[in-house]
């Protein structure tokens, strides 16, 4: 099948995390542009035909706008860095109880470039998420969340066609006020569109439903097992409040979790269980379930390089990874953290051999092979 | 199979929706429920599933019995392995996003077996001809194949039951067909027991083995073989019409049976001509010129030429997504074409300003209930003046005047379909545009609904209004339109009087021009004033 050309989508989810986790982890700028061109890279080659596959580039435009919001931010507010004066904003006396908050003064070179990293860095992030939706749309990797957490994956995947009707019925009410010569713009235009649309997202939800309940959602298992599944549901939800603590833990080192390796790895083990739990009993199946094969791991584990090379990387030398900008100097570049970079090039190598325009040709005689 | 024993129903205090209704449905067969808007066709449909009343709420008295099992004890999420249902709008019920997804999706839930249900896939994309269709995003799919893929998606599922509430009324005869034959397929390979509601009868009726004829408020109920049936009913599609007129018994329901019987009434009609129709010859009031559209990649419109003239309908024809729309949307102003120029009365309608623009031209979009906002309908009324300017009163003047009294105090989700667009209509018209455009009005339009409407419209012709609808109705065509459009791929490819262009294409012959081709005639009324204007 064309599918098991590809990594899972969970895989590429899996890989884009490992990405943003290493852009939080360092803020050496070139470090940064190193990350961000593999993201892109890969995304362009590997990402799929359909409409989510133009996702990256919303995303890529997200993050140019939000580096520039945290410059002028900086510009205009930002805290009175020390250094190099490149020019000076006149500068608006605020009264006492504004202390902290200055408007205008001396604008620093050094002052500028932090603010230029740490844009970077959210850019980054938000740049590996449209990746990720590129990559594989939510729905798919929603698919392949255990059956325990079914009922929550379709919650999320109703709210996410949810935003493309709203649009497409907005556009419907105001054609059709177009039509009765009303305004479709300012305060009146809002209110005479907001109420239809509402009404349409509300007749909708409940026809949706309708057709799902007509469909066997919510079909459930005898009743014997009713309080295992409980049970299960409690570890799904505890472990995962749990690893998600660890998980913050390890991404801001400085926010005090406790040994936060361990609470991480502890809640995954506590979802494990539950999922071990609630597994057998699901009265679910699942349609054409897309491997994990060795293609997936391998990208999930390519995904995750950049950010142990940094942690090698930086035991070895913090200021490399940890780039400051004072003293003002070129970043250092440690070869090891662009090896790591580079590692995450490595889902090219394997969708290359189903490529894009091989993968069509291929569609009719994989056609045959099922018939 | 399918038992109703005295069923019930009602919403709330107010009047039955459905009444004491005792009838038996046996396995294996194609029924077609018939009734007039507002006798509880959709109701019927859903109390078999259980829709109503567990979902929607209500009253219900005495029982529906289903393989066995009485919807009073049993959920429709436990009647899914047994029922089937597909609603009026496909696309509200779709749960994924890609077709197979959705083809998969009720199996998934009902436990299925993997390699079961992988077969079961292949089969349903097979029997609807989806094959091709697999891996696309459910949004990119025409109105015909996200019908198909509403069937396939509980047909997959092996339900002994289907139960389908209006599947052909978005289609163009083309897709109707194709839809009805893998429908007809299913009963006949699978013994599929298979219930229909469907105000277009002329696609149905040759395709049912029974009919369940409802009375207004569902307190009456006529079962029985469709010929037999059909000699009494209200509603009667234009077939029927001309074998009643004609004295044909048993009533033939198939063009192939009438066509038959047909040879005294040909022989009658020998050396009469239908009347000439065709365009008026009035002014041009509408027109594109080699208009281009496009929409990122798609082109919806391809060069396409048109001149609608004062006092004459013209019927504009073509598949689904064949660019009707974009054309009447172009003509009301909504949206600025890629190249070439709309023109109404001289002006580009889209650089007008709105006020002016309402004066010029209306268009009656395909649900014409989003043109309506307010409370109910006199606030609507009252609405309508205020904005256009109207001394007060005008509006309801207008609807009264085109449709006759709508009840001043509903709320306009509460009318009929008829009732919604007679008073969009009326809206429109109250500023007394000189192009009125209509995209697919006679959906949801039983035939009594359909003859208003068109009295509305030969009213607003003789006025010398100039009027274009949007149309997959034949039938509608033949009864009103002077001259037919028909596109294909956005391009204009037939243009004539409506009599040439619909006879001359046989997937939009109207069924009384497939009776007596060669001859020409149109509709039963027209043989009829020919015959009694003859010695």
């Amino acid at each position: 099948m064309i599918r098991d050309h590809r990594p899972h989508g969970v895989a590429w989810w899996l890989w884009a995390t490992g990405l943003a986790a290493a852009a939080l982890r360092t803020t050496n700028p070139i470090l940064l542009l190193g990350l961000g061109a593999v993201v892109v890279v890969v995304t362009v080659v590997c990402r799929s035909d359909a409409p989510w596959g133009r996702s990256i580039g919303v995303y890529l435009k997200l993050g140019l706008v939000v580096i520039a919001l945290r410059v002028a931010l900086q510009l205009v507010f930002g805290q009175r860095l020390p250094g190099h004066v490149l020019f000076t904003i006149p500068s608006v006396p605020l009264p006492g109880w504004a202390e902290g908050v200055s408007i205008g003064g001396p604008v620093t070179l050094e002052g500028l470039l932090t603010a230029m990293v740490g844009g970077m860095r959210l850019a980054l992030v938000l740049v590996c998420f449209g990746a990720a939706n590129s990559l594989a749309s939510p729905r798919e990797v929603l698919r392949s969340l255990p059956g325990i957490l079914h009922e929550v994956a379709v919650a999320v995947t109703v709210a996410l066609c949810f935003a493309p009707e709203v649009l497409e019925s907005v556009r419907r009410v105001r054609e059709a006020r177009t039509l009765r010569g009303r305004p479709t713009k300012g305060l009146a235009g809002l209110r005479g569109i907001a109420i239809p649309v509402l009404e349409d997202a509300l007749e909708h939800a409940l026809q949706l439903a309708a057709s799902m309940g007509a469909r066997g959602f919510g079909r459930r298992p005898a009743r014997r097992s009713v309080a295992r599944s409980r049970l299960a549901m409690v570890a799904v939800v505890t472990g995962s409040l749990l690893a998600l603590g660890g998980v913050y833990g390890i991404l801001a080192p400085d926010s005090g979790v406790p040994m936060a390796g361990v609470v991480a790895a502890l809640g995954a083990v506590i979802v494990g269980l539950g999922v071990l739990l609630s597994g057998r009993r699901s009265v679910r199946t699942r349609y054409r379930p897309a491997p994990f094969g060795p293609r997936s791991v391998l990208c999930v584990v390519a995904g995750w390089i950049p950010l142990v090379a940094f942690v090698l990387a930086a035991a070895a030398d913090p200021a490399a990874i940890a780039w400051s900008a004072y003293p003002l100097a070129w970043p250092v570049v440690p070869v090891l953290a662009l090896v790591g970079i580079l590692a995450a090039l490595a889902p090219l190598a394997m969708t290359s051999v189903a490529g894009r325009p091989e993968e069509k040709a291929r569609r009719p005689a994989v056609r045959e092979v099922v018939a | 199979m399918i038992r109703f024993e005295r069923a019930s129903f009602r919403y709330d205090e107010s009047s039955w929706i459905l009444r004491d209704l005792s009838v038996v449905i046996d396995e294996g067969e194609l029924v077609v429920v018939v009734g007039p808007t507002g006798s509880g066709k959709t109701t019927l449909l859903k109390m078999i599933d259980g829709l109503v009343p567990h979902f929607s709420g209500g009253e219900m008295a005495g029982d529906v019995v289903v393989a066995g099992r009485s919807i009073r004890t049993t959920s429709p999420t436990d009647m899914a392995s047994l029922v089937g249902y597909v609603g009026q709008d496909p696309t509200a019920t779709f749960v994924t996003d890609r077709v197979e997804d959705e083809v998969a999706y009720a199996m998934e839930n009902l436990g299925v077996s993997p390699t079961a249900m992988r077969r079961r896939v292949e089969d349903a994309l097979d029997l609807m001809s989806l094959e091709d269709l697999r891996d696309r995003p459910l949004r990119t799919l025409s109105g015909g194949q996200r019908q198909r893929v509403a069937i396939a998606a509980v047909v997959a599922a092996a339900p002994k039951i289907l139960v389908l509430d209006e599947p052909t009324s978005a289609l163009d005869p083309g897709s109707a067909e194709e839809v009805l034959s893998s429908l007809t397929r299913l009963v006949h390979d699978v013994g599929l027991t298979v219930v229909v509601a469907e105000h277009r009868l002329e696609r149905v009726l040759p395709f049912a083995d029974r009919v369940v004829l409802l009375s207004v408020e569902g307190s009456s109920v006529t079962v029985g073989e469709p010929g037999e049936v059909m000699e009494s009913s209200p509603l009667a599609p234009p077939l029927i019409e001309l074998g009643r007129f004609a004295g044909w018994r048993p009533l033939p329901v198939t063009v192939r049976k009438a066509r038959r019987e047909s040879g005294a009434l040909s022989a009658a009609l020998e050396g009469l001509t239908p009347p000439p129709g065709g365009s008026s010859g009035g002014a041009v009031i509408g027109s594109a010129e080699k208009v281009d559209v496009t929409f990122g990649s798609i082109r919806a419109l391809d060069r396409a030429s048109l001149e609608l003239r004062a006092g004459s309908i013209t019927a504009v024809m073509g598949r689904n997504g064949s660019g009707k729309s974009t054309l009447l949307n172009g003509l009301a102003g909504v949206l600025r074409p890629t190249r070439g120029t709309f023109r109404v009365d001289g002006h580009d309608p889209e650089a007008l300003d709105a006020k002016d623009r309402i004066r010029l031209v209306g268009l009656v979009p395909q649900d014409p209930g989003s043109l309506l906002y307010a409370q109910h309908v006199g606030q609507e009324c009252e609405q309508a003046d205020k904005e256009h300017g109207l001394p007060a009163g005008a509006t309801s003047a207008a609807v009264r005047q085109i449709v006759g009294e709508l009840p001043v105090d509903q709320h306009p989700r509460d009318l009929s379909e008829g009732q919604r667009l007679s008073l969009a209509l009326g809206v429109v018209m109250a500023a007394k545009p000189r192009l009125l455009l209509l995209d697919e009005p006679t959906r949801g339009l039983d035939y009594l609904a359909k003859h208003e409407l068109c009295a509305a419209l030969a009213a607003l012709r003789s006025d010398g209004v100039a009027v274009a609808i949007a149309t997959h109705d034949v039938e509608l065509v033949a009864m009103i339109a002077d001259e037919a459009v028909v596109l294909a791929g956005g391009e204009v490819i037939a243009h004539g009087p409506a009599r040439e262009v619909v006879c001359h294409t046989p997937a939009f012959a109207p069924q009384v021009a497939k009776v007596l081709a060669p001859m020409t005639w149109l509709t039963v009324a027209e043989i009829a004033d020919a015959l009694s204007a003859a010695p």
